[in-house]
């Protein structure tokens, strides 16, 4: 409501030149910040001596060498044994035979891709859910030790993941969970299932009871008034957390590093050891992250909304 | 019905009983009371038949997932750590004699010198990087807070380099980082025109820990960024607009609005970046090894060496725990004083 | 519950799946595939070629699991530690015998060796100690020496032959521009050149292994120590290591190792190893590179700096004569489910005709009957250096703790050659206390 007072420069709606100088200083930090992730992407398309070349091409001529690379693997070969074989068909056979090399077979990245996909979704999907059933008591019931048993869910993050991974190693060992994916699942799970509690609690409790009690009313048992009133009110709550979990299941190395090796490898592990000939593949590399941006890009950009409205969990409102 | 619906009664009327005093706590609310009375009005029977599962049974049921898999996954292996961390147990020489060594490994652990210059790298990476990610984030944040054309666009751009793995980036940015084939160092002359070949960043001891400090910012600026936009919409525009009819200067609303109401959510996210910096591995180790020398090794890659290179087990179980001990103190008295904050 | 007649097939079909496998062994010997570990380097892919010739005469498939070598050690200790199934057959580094054979993770070679007729007198001495015996100089045999290898050094040929950079050499030092034999010629020739322009590009002298990671600048820093005298510790008495890892020979060697790295490389090789190496030879960067021979064949093959451009020197020497022993033997896991077929694999390899295959392919053969060949000095450019090489190589400890005796030295050394922290005599003596804590932790000395 505002008084007779009218200023230009109202903090609450502020004037088109202070609108432009912000929109220009953000721009220019996008911009900036997007230079090294062009230069990631670019460099997906270069051939591994343009990728080395001192100093640093800008412009270059565009090649599949990178994406080839990143999918199959590859041997040297003579001038001569390659004449004689029959001619090539498919792109990455002829990129591969333009190098005197001859492609061998297909490389390890798409099983690793593969692996991060049923870990890093699987492992959401278990700690979302039972995340939401363990936030959900704790808003709504008087559980025992309620306040003991969040305060140690919270301190269960502040473990170095090797701190973790040392008992971890053990104990798969013995029990033979070792480069499973399941192990890693079950893994991931535990990591995620306390930040998914800490966070579902605080969108549960902005959910009135009253919702609930009157499908109670209606005739609801608690676990119908559960799944039917609670969860679709608490879907932002929910789609926000899965973003967490599944960011950090899907980027996460120590743990993949240490205890996964050639069933359940995922994609952070494979992709800083891809060797070209030589030295490290650098236009396979940058097309292996380019490719395991992208689920996660497209994941978050369809639920933005959820994710600006997800950080804050209710928590620091109280 | 249900079949659980039988042979229970007793334990549910006295959940329905208890229910209805949480009830009679809450208040008057129109909706409560029209609950409260409607429960007074069923009968017993039908209402207990109705409630289903018992709530006390649910409580339980809904918790003990959760609490099975932490106990699992994290409480049993912790106490393990701690069994370990008394013995002089090497995970490679499974066969050889386990002996107690008390709290051997502790003092050797903290008299280490190279164990306090890993703290010391650590302390200095989590400082920098928590002080500018908080200062561009907020920054960030208020200047996107004023809504310019296309705002939500760039916002998600700016989103981008937190989604990537923090291993890849590591590896990558060294690439960037090569003196002679990486694109930083000509970025670098390009617009300062200090020569290209006159520094390097992850070589030189001095350089190297800035090196990370940089990675660090440019990945998770936006995180920060992100929970302080939280925070500056959440501040009702009727607080300034009762600021403007006051004549409060902007600086004066700045400073006694919009600062403190952020602050809360300023210190959240520091509490959440310093954890995760305190933990930090894959980004550094990827880029520079910790070296040179160990100019950049942190806590947790001499914890990795210790445990998974040289299968120290019972002596890095100590160093494990002691961190451990050392962040949950720290972070036990900051979130009091972020209550504190929250609270006045 | 279930009633036990729906149970019933599901129960009957498992007993047959149960029956068959156990039964069908034998016949499915012929569909079998084994998993072979071994870094990602030239040589693994020629291993690749070479390994079909194994499949042709055994039916047994082969997979590869490489991993590049700055995370191998890592990665495959690990898989050992962690009794893992990935691999049936492993190369394993000289130096991890100590503890595979101790905490019974290889096999034991002997009987088999036995029984098939495989005999270490066939091999070179030096690659029998180095890759197949623990405790060393004793007849137990955990692996076949499958790829003999050492620290070599690779020139620019087209470089030294240029008539005004030789006139200029011979002005300044008055000895022809040539591959150096001391090191006091080898830090004539890097500096000659450190600077130059050439072609149109600035060069540098000499390219240095300074990884610190894994076990890159140890790997480097010892064909200096050797020469000069460094000693790991008193042969006449195991483990006494003061005056002998820090001796003023050793204090000199390390010295000198840091004034090469500070005044003859490119910028911004602080933290390189292998691969860094090759791509700063053949991008032109440096006229002389440390490496492993077994890149050697690659580079010769280079289209950019092999052929006529690229000469070959074995380790310079100085008061006395030394190189790092590089190589691996080839062994089969104790954890493996396929160990006969594992076996047939290392009976294969073992065959002197395979082993000359392996030679021309592009592996190092550690086989009598390919490097006594006469022929085989003349094979390539590198031959002879490698035969003088192997004449002379030392290798590092190989003991169980090996890891922490490596890591230990990693760090002394790169702080002080690197970092510029300390003196070269206070980095020897911190060493000498740390490997010293070491062997008392594991019982070996007081």
């Amino acid at each position: 409501m505002r008084t007779g007072i009218s200023t230009a420069h109202s903090v609450v709606e502020p004037s088109a030149r202070t609108r432009f100088a912000a929109g220009a200083v953000v721009v220019a930090y996008a911009l900036l910040t997007m230079i090294p992730l062009v230069w990631i992407i670019l460099t997906g398309f270069k051939t591994p001596p343009d990728s080395i070349s001192y100093p640093p091409k800008v412009l270059f001529t565009p090649s599949p060498q990178g994406y080839c690379n990143l999918f199959t693997t590859r041997s040297r070969q003579t001038p001569e044994y390659i004449a004689a074989l029959p001619p090539a068909t498919e792109i990455c056979d002829k990129v591969a035979r333009d190098d005197n090399m001859v492609v061998a077979g297909r490389s390890n990245y798409i099983p690793r891709f593969v692996n991060s996909l049923i870990i890093a979704f699987g492992s959401t999907v278990l700690s979302v859910g039972i995340g939401v059933m363990a936030a959900y008591a704790f808003s709504r019931f008087n559980v025992p030790l309620k306040d003991d048993m969040l305060f140690f869910i919270l301190s269960t993050r502040m473990m170095p993941p090797i701190a973790v991974a040392i008992p971890i190693y053990l104990m798969y060992r013995e029990l033979g969970l070792s480069d499973t994916r399941l192990g890693m699942i079950l893994l991931y799970s535990a990591v995620n299932v306390s930040l998914a509690v800490w966070l579902l609690k605080g969108f549960i409790d902005e959910i009135p009871r009253e919702y609930e009690e009157a499908a109670m009313v209606d005739g609801y048992t608690r676990l119908q008034a559960f799944r039917k009133v609670v969860l679709p009110q608490a879907t932002t709550g929910i789609v926000a957390t899965s973003i967490f979990c599944l960011i950090f299941a899907w980027n996460e190395y120590a743990f993949a590093v240490l205890l996964t090796s050639g069933t359940a490898q995922t994609a952070p592990p494979f992709i800083p050891i891809i060797i070209g000939e030589g030295g490290q593949d650098w236009p396979a590399v940058a097309a292996g992250t380019t490719l395991f941006l992208i689920p996660i890009l497209v994941f978050t950009v369809l639920l933005r909304k959820h994710l600006l409205r997800g950080i804050t969990f209710g928590a620091v409102r109280k | 019905m249900h079949w659980w619906s039988t042979g229970r009664r007793s334990s549910r009327t006295t959940a329905r009983r208890s229910d209805g005093q949480a009830q009679a706590k809450h208040g008057m609310s129109t909706p409560a009371a029209l609950v409260a009375r409607a429960a007074q009005a069923t009968p017993a029977g039908v209402a207990s038949r109705m409630r289903g599962l018992s709530d006390r049974a649910i409580a339980w049921l809904f918790v003990a997932p959760t609490m099975l898999l932490l106990l699992a996954i994290n409480i049993f292996p912790l106490i393990w750590t701690i069994k370990l961390s008394f013995t002089n147990y090497r995970a490679n020489r499974p066969n050889a004699a386990v002996v107690d060594v008390g709290i051997d490994n502790y003092v050797s652990v903290l008299t280490d010198p190279d164990i306090w210059l890993a703290m010391q790298a650590t302390a200095h990476f989590l400082f920098w990087t928590i002080l500018l990610q908080v200062l561009i984030g907020f920054a960030l944040a208020y200047l996107i807070d004023r809504k310019f054309r296309g705002h939500g666009f760039w916002t998600t751009m700016i989103l981008i380099p937190m989604m990537l793995s923090p291993a890849v980036v590591g590896n990558f940015w060294a690439f960037l980082y090569q003196p002679q084939t990486g694109l930083f160092n000509y970025a670098v002359s390009f617009l300062s025109g200090i020569p290209a070949s006159s520094f390097e960043m992850i070589g030189s001891v001095k350089l190297a820990p800035w090196a990370i400090i940089i990675v660090d910012t440019w990945m998770w600026t936006p995180y920060v960024m992100l929970i302080c936009l939280a925070g500056l919409r959440s501040i009702p525009d009727y607080i300034y607009e009762a600021a403007e009819v006051d004549r409060a200067s902007k600086w004066r609303q700045f400073w006694s609005i919009t600062l403190p109401m952020v602050l809360p959510f300023i210190m959240l996210a520091v509490l959440f970046r310093g954890i995760e910096n305190f933990k930090m591995f894959d980004m550094v180790n990827l880029l520079t090894s910790g070296g040179p020398g160990s100019a950049t090794e942190l806590a947790s890659i001499t914890l990795k060496r210790e445990a998974f290179e040289k299968w120290r087990t019972g002596y890095s179980s100590a160093f494990a725990i002691i961190l451990f001990v050392a962040v949950f103190g720290l972070a036990n008295i900051y979130v009091k004083a972020l209550n504190h904050v929250k609270n006045r | 519950m279930k009633s036990m007649s729906k149970m019933l097939p599901g129960v009957i079909a498992l007993a047959a799946a149960t029956v068959l496998s156990l039964t069908g062994a034998d016949v499915r010997a012929q569909d079998k595939t084994i998993t072979l570990c071994w870094a990602a380097w030239d040589p693994a892919n020629a291993l690749v070629e070479l390994s079909k010739d194994f499949t042709t005469k055994t039916g047994i498939k082969m997979k590869f699991e490489f991993v590049p070598w700055t995370s191998f050690a890592d990665r495959m200790l690990n898989e050992l530690n962690s009794k893992g199934k990935l691999c049936d057959l492993i190369i394993g580094d000289s130096q991890w015998i100590g503890g595979a054979a101790e905490q019974g993770q290889y096999v034991k070679l002997n009987e088999f060796f036995d029984k098939e007729g495989i005999k270490m007198t066939d091999f070179a001495p030096a690659t029998v100690v180095g890759y197949a015996e623990w405790p060393k100089n004793t007849p137990n045999y955990w692996a076949l020496p499958a790829m003999a290898d050492a620290v070599g050094w690779t020139y620019r040929k087209d470089w030294f032959a240029k008539p005004e950079l030789q006139a200029e050499f011979k002005k300044k030092y008055n000895r022809d521009l040539a591959p150096p034999k001391t090191w006091t010629e080898f830090k004539e020739v890097a500096e000659f050149f450190q600077g130059r322009m050439i072609d149109g590009k600035k060069v540098y002298g000499a390219y240095l292994f300074t990884e610190r990671g894994s076990e890159g600048i140890t790997m480097g820093v010892t064909n200096v120590l050797y020469p000069m005298g460094f000693k790991y510790e008193d042969p006449k008495k195991p483990y006494a290591m003061d005056g002998f890892v820090n001796s003023p020979d050793a204090v000199r060697g390390l010295e000198f190792y840091k004034a090469l790295y500070k005044g003859s490389t490119p910028p911004g090789l602080t933290n390189a190893y292998m691969t860094e190496g090759l791509d700063a030879f053949k991008s032109g960067q440096v006229a002389m590179m440390m490496n492993w021979f077994a890149f050697f064949p690659g580079l010769y093959k280079d289209p950019n700096v092999g052929g006529d451009k690229i000469g070959f020197f074995v380790n310079p020497s100085d008061k006395a004569k030394g190189v790092q022993l590089g190589g691996q033997g080839i062994s089969v896991v104790s954890y493996s489910p396929n160990r006969n077929e594992a076996l047939q694999y290392i009976k294969w390899f073992a065959n002197p005709d395979v082993q000359k295959k392996w030679q021309a392919i592009g592996g190092s053969s550690a086989a009598k009957a390919v490097l006594n060949d006469p022929a085989y000095p003349k094979s390539s450019p590198f031959a002879q250096p490698f035969l003088d090489s192997m004449d002379m190589v030392v290798d590092f400890w190989a003991e169980p703790s090996y890891a922490q005796l490596l890591l230990s030295m990693q760090k002394r050394v790169h702080d002080y050659v690197v970092a510029d922290k300390g003196t070269a005599k206070e980095a020897l003596d911190a060493l000498v206390v740390d490997w010293k804590k070491v062997f008392k932790d594991d019982g070996k000395a007081k």
